[in-house]
């Protein structure tokens, strides 16, 4: 396979994309190496599902170009869409068809006709075995999903995009999904994700872009974003005594009793609890809260906001 | 390998599956207008010398019933993928547009030629038809079915909602298919209307294929096929025209 692209899997630039007067992509530049999880996040409108759809064609994008593996989405659409397995948002299925039969006419689509293996393959993994001979109307909504993302991969595409896969989706079916999708990707498979779950997101992706309004407003690594724009948090439980001064200047109480103090790091565990016990002030339980994805997401946003007014 | 002859396949067996609305439905409609008009128009209506009324019609009302349902394959096909939603498995894999053009356009042929069939294989009991000449019988049944199967994939790329649908197949495929000599030969009408006639490409579809069974015609068959040709070769650039450019399909 040729590395045009310097190895990505996925390349924007400069994408705009209006549905009348509405701006949905102003301008996104994106890329995402081979191999990576990568994780699309943003609020509802955000342009999430426009991206995709620009990426698999469903869309034209006004301005700006997109590139699968290296190659074009309009130029080379053929190479492009056979790089790229797309999880539509919306559950869409085709009334006439059983599951089995489904599989069989998308692989067919792809000019492969003998794939009974790998679509035996699919319907295993994603627990479908026993529903392979029924009709599509007589699935539920997470088994319809599951067949949408097995439609997704008849052709063994390097790159799988899921548009909020487990909206909707039950926890247990959740569980399924991901661990397919984190052995696809352990399997050398570049996965682009967007979810509104954002701790599946936190223990999922590599890397993050956050969207709001059409624009790319935050691209990093998890864990660069975390340690940016999130803080640990040092939860304590008194038994007796309050907490000193130079503590509850920036902590909160929550209505559980329990403290909740900011802290730079976890070294500076010690100091606090240093200076609680120096005050006579004795801990019955404490945790160190880890950063969350959750917070960060909602800073970002908030700043936005705020720039935006 | 190419993903077109799959995309026929499931286009042909879409409608099988339903062939009992699809096929038979169609069928016994026909037989039903066969069965009426017989009874109500023979003996008023001045078809062909040496040929019963109950002849003459049977290959009209066959083209009708083709026509309509090339029309309707096409066009209820991807009306109900682009409400359903289901039109995306469809756009995302590589085809090109002349691949999503030619698999629609042959499935409505097929299901056109299935129904004509059915119409003859029904009728050739009771009545008995000369076959002229064969040629001639599949060229117009080709054209015929091929020009509406075309029809049926604009209007269908077309429309956003059934009732749009309904408009073009009532106002504008119901009212050229009753104004093409089904029910009469051409001669028989006032000349104001024999020259509207023949701005109608149904027409020659329905005209040309009767000289294939009775070797008479209102006009030459040659005519009439270049004709219908040509509305079939312009339709269909223009059709694959909006497919390429994704016209309501890829926004
Ligand atoms: N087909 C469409 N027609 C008109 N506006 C649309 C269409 N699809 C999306 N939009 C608008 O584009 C913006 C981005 O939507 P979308 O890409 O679906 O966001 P997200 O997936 O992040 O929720 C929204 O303002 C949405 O209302
Ligand atoms: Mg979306």
């Amino acid at each position: 396979m040729s590395d045009a692209a310097g190895g990505l899997a996925v390349e924007a630039r400069d994408v705009h994309k209006r549905y009348g007067a509405v701006p949905a992509l102003c301008g996104v530049s994106l890329e995402v190496g081979k191999g990576e999880f990568f994780g699309l996040l943003g609020p509802n409108g955000a342009g999430k599902t426009t991206l995709i759809s620009a990426l698999g064609g469903l869309v034209r994008a006004d301005r700006g170009s997109l590139a699968i593996m290296g190659h074009d989405v309009q130029r080379d659409f053929r190479l492009a869409r056979r790089a790229v397995g797309i999880v539509p948002q919306e559950i869409v299925f085709d009334p006439f068809f059983t599951v089995r039969e489904t599989l069989e006419i998308q692989s067919g689509y792809f000019g492969l006709r003998r794939n009974g293996a790998w679509i035996d393959e699919l319907l295993e993994r994603l627990a479908l075995q026993s529903k392979a001979g029924a009709n599509m109307r007589s699935l539920s909504g997470g088994m319809k999903r599951r067949v949408m993302v097995a439609q997704a991969l008849v052709h063994r595409p390097p790159v799988i995009v899921l548009d909020e896969p487990t909206a909707g989706v039950d926890v247990e079916l959740r569980q399924t999904l991901w661990a397919f999708v984190r052995g696809l990707n352990a399997a050398g498979h570049t996965i682009v994700l967007t979810t509104h779950y954002l701790e599946e997101a936190q223990q999922l992706c590599s890397r993050i872009a956050m969207m709001k309004d059409g624009r790319i407003v935050a691209l990093g690594s998890t864990a660069s974003l975390l340690a940016e724009f999130s803080e640990r948090v040092l939860r304590v439980k008194l038994e007796k005594g309050g907490l000193p001064a130079p503590l509850a200047a920036g902590a909160a109480l929550e209505a559980t009793g329990w403290w909740r103090i900011p802290i730079a790091d976890v070294a500076h565990v010690e100091d606090a609890l240093r200076t609680m016990r120096e005050a006579g002030a004795a801990v019955a339980s404490l945790e160190v809260a880890e950063p969350e994805l959750e917070e960060v997401f909602v800073k970002i946003m908030r700043r936005e906001e705020a720039a935006a007014r | 390998m190419s993903g077109f002859r799959t995309l026929l396949y499931k286009e042909v067996l879409r409608f099988w599956k339903v062939s009992f609305q699809t096929v038979a439905a169609p069928v016994l409609t026909t037989l039903l207008y066969l069965l009426v008009f017989a009874h109500a128009l023979a003996g008023h209506v001045q078809a062909f010398a040496g040929v019963t009324y109950l002849q003459f019609l049977i290959p009209g009302l066959a083209m009708m019933a083709m026509l309509q349902n090339s029309f309707a394959n096409s066009s209820s096909s991807l009306i109900q993928s682009k409400i359903t939603g289901n039109i995306v498995f469809i756009l995302l894999p590589p085809f090109s547009a002349g691949e999503i053009f030619a698999a629609y356009l042959l499935a409505s042929m097929v299901r056109g030629l299935v129904v004509g069939t059915g119409v003859f294989a029904a009728t050739v009991w009771l009545i008995p038809l000369p076959v002229g000449n064969p040629a001639w019988i599949a060229a117009f049944a080709i054209v015929g079915c091929g020009m509406l199967g075309t029809m049926g994939i604009i209007a269908g790329v077309w429309s956003e909602k059934f009732d749009q649908l309904a408009a073009f197949q009532n106002f504008l495929v119901m009212p050229l298919t009753f104004l093409a000599g089904v029910f009469y030969s051409m001669h028989s009408l006032p000349p104001f209307w024999q020259a509207v006639s023949k701005l109608n490409p149904f027409f020659y579809a329905i005209d040309g294929f009767r000289y294939g069974f009775f070797g008479q015609s209102d006009v030459s068959p040659w005519a009439s096929l270049a004709f219908a040709s040509a509305a079939f070769g312009a339709l269909s650039l223009l059709t694959l025209h909006l497919i390429r450019r994704g016209y309501k399909l890829r926004h």
